[in-house]
Parts: structure tokens; C-alpha cells; sequence
């Protein structure tokens, strides 16, 4: 359970995020909106890299926003960015095993928990393979792994499908989808890609200009009016 | 050594991985057995004043290889390497004259004391990169320059300094060295030794934990904090590494000449050095070997054995390094992989036109 109480982040004149109160209670919750909307921003305040300017998050309990940014990790946050971050120069193997060492997994189970990782995301590139010579697909799993290894508590996925033809998706709705229950994170995606949003998510929340305009289960996320109106644009916003 | 003890631990589960996962292991070991059994048995045959020279090839590659290290893997760039050796060799020389220590020791509280100077160089890098960095640390080498020609090398005087600048100069010891080495050839083969050693304390670092971190950071900073890697805690750990091996090597060099002065090191020296590290191979350890010859080798070769003024080197490490950044940003190590890739490229081209795989 991940409680955001009236969050609001200023940059200069800018108010990306604008007195936000969310609840993302469990499993896989959707974060969607237009661009600009403030996602992106939401998963900056929660990795540490941007302070609020006002407003609290308790996460299962514990307040996210007192950790030193390098130890969220530890505590078992774990992120994955728009443009994909793997580490060229390392191995599959290193890059999944550098997650890991921060983490509150074992030392001793380190191999056998990079391993774990890397099939459960369905990697069967070779562990010892430079991740710059891997493909698109390749790297998207790898940091899937990354973002599942040693014991993840809270998962954020920063549109993970972004260019991944329709059939890899598929594969990364599947892999998404059982995160919760292997790896009892829960996980909050963003993305662009509806079907992906719907095939995960129970519950949605929706963000339009660092507002909070709609949450709740996603079926009825995505029929509501509002949100409609702010994927599509009316009169009125011209 | 607290430096030394995280990634000794890693490597039980580490070696148990290389050698499930990797057969490359077995050859890279017999390489490097053959390269050292070379470097300890064959090149000492050559004697004299050649002898001296590979002495001090294989302590320039130390500093070149914590080059490798702070640039090649961390990202950082440090124009005052060899401000540091200077530094090292200044300490060593005040430990050797002041202290009986066995060698071994002298060496490792060099190492501990610049490594300790290292991290406080470091500090700047916490906010400052690139261009910045490297005209801080240039400073600081020239700073470290300014200050040891008016206090010069200790030479078995007293006080602090150590050094007696008049008086009966002839009666005055060189910087001492270890027992079993007093000879040249013998402390060659004690240099090799001692320097297998620091390349073996980069490796550890470089395929463990600090590696991986090192590496994530150079990546993107954003992505390894993201990924719970204390930057601040690893970029002093790089600086104070690569402080530590310089510092050993200028230990093992105040020993190598004896009575060093200020003269042996110049402020422009650490540029050199970078560029030898750049066109030798600045991700590779074998890249700093390279570098050594280059930095130390080539210069005896061409001013003591041709008689030709050496400055033309400098013509001749530029345009090096314009070919290494240019074409081969691995450097020379790469050379061996281009050219057999040349190879097979020429090979396809004269079997017929129709030959498109493999080329690549």
C-alpha cells in the first residue's frame, strides 16, 4: 500500500504535480495520462531524485520520503527508466548481479537469485553476453530482472513497451502481470499502451496536468468521461 | 587494508561463476603466467641500463593502470596522477630514511598515506566532471610541484623535510631497498613482483562489487543511484584505489632511483601519461602495460640508445592518441581483434564479390 497525501512539486514557475492524494493499494496499479501529466516527475519524487515541495508518502508504512535516495533501493524500491538504463559494458549477468549487491538479497543466494531473475522475465541471452550487444528486446528484459532482483518491495516501470512491436508486449504483459504474486512487490506502471494498462492493472490512476483526475479500478478509469476528455482533447481545452 | 577485503570476500562465489560460466578463464591465466614468467626470467637478460628502464616500465604502468581505473572504469578524468607519484615517492623516501620497516611495509603505508591524499582529491569530483575536473587536478599537480622544488626530496637529512642541501653530499645514502633486492636486476624482479600485485588488487576491484558500481556510475549517475549505489562512496573509492597503487609505485620508484629529485617529474608529465593510457588502452590492464613501454621504453630507446632528442615524441603520442580516439577508443589492445577483422574482410573481398557474411 502506497499512500501519497497532497504531493505537490514545483520546478521554478512549473507545478508538475499539483497537490496530489493517491492510494495505489496493492498488486499492479496503472499510472496513466497525457504527456506532460507529471508521471514521470511522480517517479522522480519517489526514487529521490526531486523533493516535493509539500506533501508525504507512506509506503507500507514507512515514510519513503525521510531514505537517503541510495537507500530506497536497499529498502527494496526499484525503477526502471524511458529510455532503458542497462549497462552496456557489463555482462547480462553483472548487470542483474549490481542490483542484487545493493539489495536486501543474500549474498550467498546471489547466483542463484540473478539466475531466477533472468528466466523469470524469459532473458535466455547468455548470462555472461555484453548487454551493449544485445537487442531491444533483450535489454527491456534485462531490466525487467534488474528491477525484480533481491526482494524488490515497490516496483515503477516507466513505460516499459515503449518501441516493443505488439507480440513483445504480449510477453512483457505476462512477465509484468505475475510480479506481485512471485515477488510480492507491488508494481506501478506507466505507459502509453491501453491494452497493456488493462491486461495488468486492477486499479488506475489517471494524472492530467499534475492533477489528479480519476483512480479506481481500470475498467472504470477508462470509461470515464474526464479521462476521455483529457486523452482526446475537447473544445474546451483548445 | 580494509580496500582490499570486500571484493577477497566476493571472490569465492565470484570464482565458483567465472569458471561455470567462462573457459576464456584457464587461457587468460596461462597468458598472464607466460607474460610474467617473460617479464621475471627473459627480460632481465638484457642487463645494464635496460634493465633500469623495464624497472621503471612496469611502475609507470601501476600509475597508468589507476588511471585505468579512475577514467577507464569509474569516468573520472585526473590530470594529477603523477603529482601523486611525485607525492609517493616523496613519502616512501621520508618513511625508508626515518623508519626500518621491512620493504614490503614501507610499501603499503605509501600506499595507505597517498591513498588517503587521493580521496581528499576526490572531494571536487563529488560535484565537478570533465573538463572541470581535469584542470582542478591539473592545479593540483602543479601545486604539488611548486611546493617540492622549494622543499625538494629528503635525501637522509633531519627534521621533517629531510633533506640537506650542503655539507658533505658524497657521505649521503640513496633511499634504501628491501634486502633481498639491493641489486638491480634483483629489485627489477622485486618491482615486477610488487606491481603484479597492484594489477592484481585493480582486477579484483574491476570484477567485483566496486567494478559494477564504477561501471553503473560512468553509465549514467541517475541510474545508479536508482540502482543503490552510494556514488559518493565509490568515486572516493576509485580515487583513493588508484591513489593507493600510485602511491606504491612512487614508493618502489624512490627506491629504483635512489635520490630523487624534482627534476624526474614535470606538471605536463600527467598528461603524457593519460595519453600513453589512452593510446596503450584505457579499459584494459593490459592497456597500462603498453602504456608503461611507451612512457618509459620508448623514450630510453630513442634518447640513450639512438641519440636522438626525445621530444618528438610528443609528435609522435599525439598523433597516437588522434588515432586511438579517433578509430580504436579501446587503444592498442584492440589492434590484435581489428587487424585479424581486417584480415578476414581482405580475405572475402579477393574470394569473390558475393561474400557478405562475417565481414562485420
Amino acid at each position: 500500500m502506497i499512500e501519497v497525501e497532497n504531493l505537490t512539486v514545483r520546478f521554478g514557475g512549473v507545478t508538475p504535480i499539483d497537490g496530489v492524494t493517491v492510494a495505489f493499494p496493492g498488486g499492479t496499479c496503472g499510472l496513466i495520462g497525457p504527456n506532460g501529466a507529471g508521471k514521470t516527475t511522480f517517479f522522480n519524487v519517489l526514487s529521490g531524485f526531486v523533493s516535493p515541495a509539500a506533501g508525504t508518502i507512506r509506503a507500507f508504512g514507512e515514510n519513503l520520503l525521510g531514505m537517503a535516495d541510495y537507500r530506497r533501493a536497499r529498502w527494496g524500491l526499484r525503477r526502471t527508466f524511458q529510455t532503458e538504463q542497462a549497462i552496456e559494458h557489463l555482462s547480462v549477468f553483472d548487470n542483474v548481479a549490481l542490483i542484487h549487491e545493493h539489495s536486501r538479497g543474500k549474498r550467498t543466494s546471489r547466483r542463484r537469485d540473478v539466475l531466477e531473475a533472468m528466466s523469470f522475465v524469459g532473458l535466455d541471452a547468455p548470462p555472461r553476453e555484453k548487454v551493449g550487444g544485445l537487442g531491444q528486446r533483450d535489454r527491456r528484459l534485462v531490466e525487467i530482472a534488474r528491477a525484480v532482483v533481491g526482494r524488490p518491495r515497490l516496483v515503477l516501470l516507466d513505460e516499459p513497451a515503449a518501441g516493443l512491436p505488439d507480440e513483445e508486449t504480449e510477453h512483457l504483459a505476462k512477465v509484468i502481470q505475475r510480479i506481485p504474486e512471485h515477488f510480492g512487490a507491488l508494481v506501478i506502471l506507466v505507459d502509453h499502451d491501453m491494452s497493456l494498462v488493462s491486461a495488468c492493472c486492477g486499479t488506475t490512476a489517471v494524472l492530467d496536468f499534475g492533477k489528479l483526475i480519476a483512480s479506481g479500478p481500470t475498467a472504470e478509469v477508462l470509461r470515464n468521461e474526464h479521462v476521455i476528455r483529457a486523452y482526446l482533447g475537447t473544445e474546451d481545452e483548445l | 587494508m580494509s580496500v582490499a577485503r570486500a571484493p577477497s570476500q566476493e571472490r569465492s562465489g565470484w570464482a565458483r561463476l567465472t569458471v561455470s560460466f567462462d573457459q576464456g578463464t584457464a587461457i587468460r591465466s596461462a597468458v598472464i603466467a607466460a607474460f610474467l614468467a617473460v617479464a621475471l626470467f627473459a627480460v632481465p637478460l638484457t642487463g645494464g641500463e635496460w634493465i633500469k628502464t623495464f624497472t621503471s616500465v612496469a611502475i609507470y604502468s601501476v600509475v597508468a593502470a589507476g588511471l585505468g581505473i579512475l577514467y577507464g572504469r569509474a569516468g573520472m578524468i585526473s590530470l594529477g596522477q603523477v603529482a601523486l607519484l611525485e607525492l609517493g615517492v616523496w613519502i616512501g623516501a621520508r618513511l625508508a630514511y626515518a623508519t626500518a620497516i621491512p620493504f614490503p611495509l614501507l610499501l603499503i603505508l605509501t600506499g595507505l598515506i597517498t591513498g588517503a591524499i587521493g580521496v581528499l582529491i576526490g572531494l571536487p569530483a563529488l560535484r565537478l566532471s570533465g573538463l572541470h575536473l581535469a584542470l582542478i587536478t591539473l592545479m593540483f599537480a602543479g601545486a604539488v610541484n611548486v611546493v617540492l622544488s622549494a622543499t625538494n626530496f629528503p635525501n637522509g637529512g633531519g627534521g621533517f623535510l629531510g633533506h640537506i642541501a650542503a655539507g658533505d653530499l658524497s657521505a649521503l645514502n640513496p633511499v634504501r631497498r628491501p634486502e633481498i633486492a639491493v641489486g638491480d636486476t634483483a629489485y627489477y624482479r622485486y618491482v615486477v613482483v610488487a606491481c603484479a600485485v597492484m594489477f592484481g588488487l585493480g582486477l579484483l576491484h574491476v570484477a567485483g562489487k566496486p567494478g559494477r558500481a564504477w561501471a553503473s556510475i560512468r553509465e549514467s549517475e541517475p541510474a545508479a543511484l536508482a540502482a543503490g549505489v552510494n556514488i559518493t562512496l565509490y568515486k572516493l573509492w576509485a580515487f583513493g584505489l588508484a591513489a593507493f597503487m600510485t602511491g606504491v609505485a612512487g614508493c618502489l620508484l624512490a627506491a629504483h632511483g635512489g635520490f630523487p629529485t624534482v627534476y624526474g617529474f614535470a606538471t605536463q608529465d600527467s598528461l603524457t601519461v593519460l595519453a600513453t593510457a589512452l593510446i596503450g588502452g584505457i579499459f584494459s590492464f593490459w592497456g597500462a602495460v603498453v602504456a608503461g613501454v611507451f612512457n618509459q621504453l620508448l623514450p630510453f630507446i630513442v634518447k640513450d640508445q639512438w641519440g636522438v632528442n626525445n621530444n618528438f615524441l610528443i609528435v609522435i603520442f599525439g598523433a597516437g592518441l588522434l588515432w586511438s580516439l579517433l578509430t580504436a577508443p579501446a587503444g592498442f589492445v584492440q589492434l590484435p581483434g581489428d587487424l585479424k577483422r581486417l584480415g578476414r574482410f581482405i580475405r572475402q573481398k579477393l574470394k569473390g564479390p558475393t561474400a557478405p557474411e562475417g565481414a562485420r
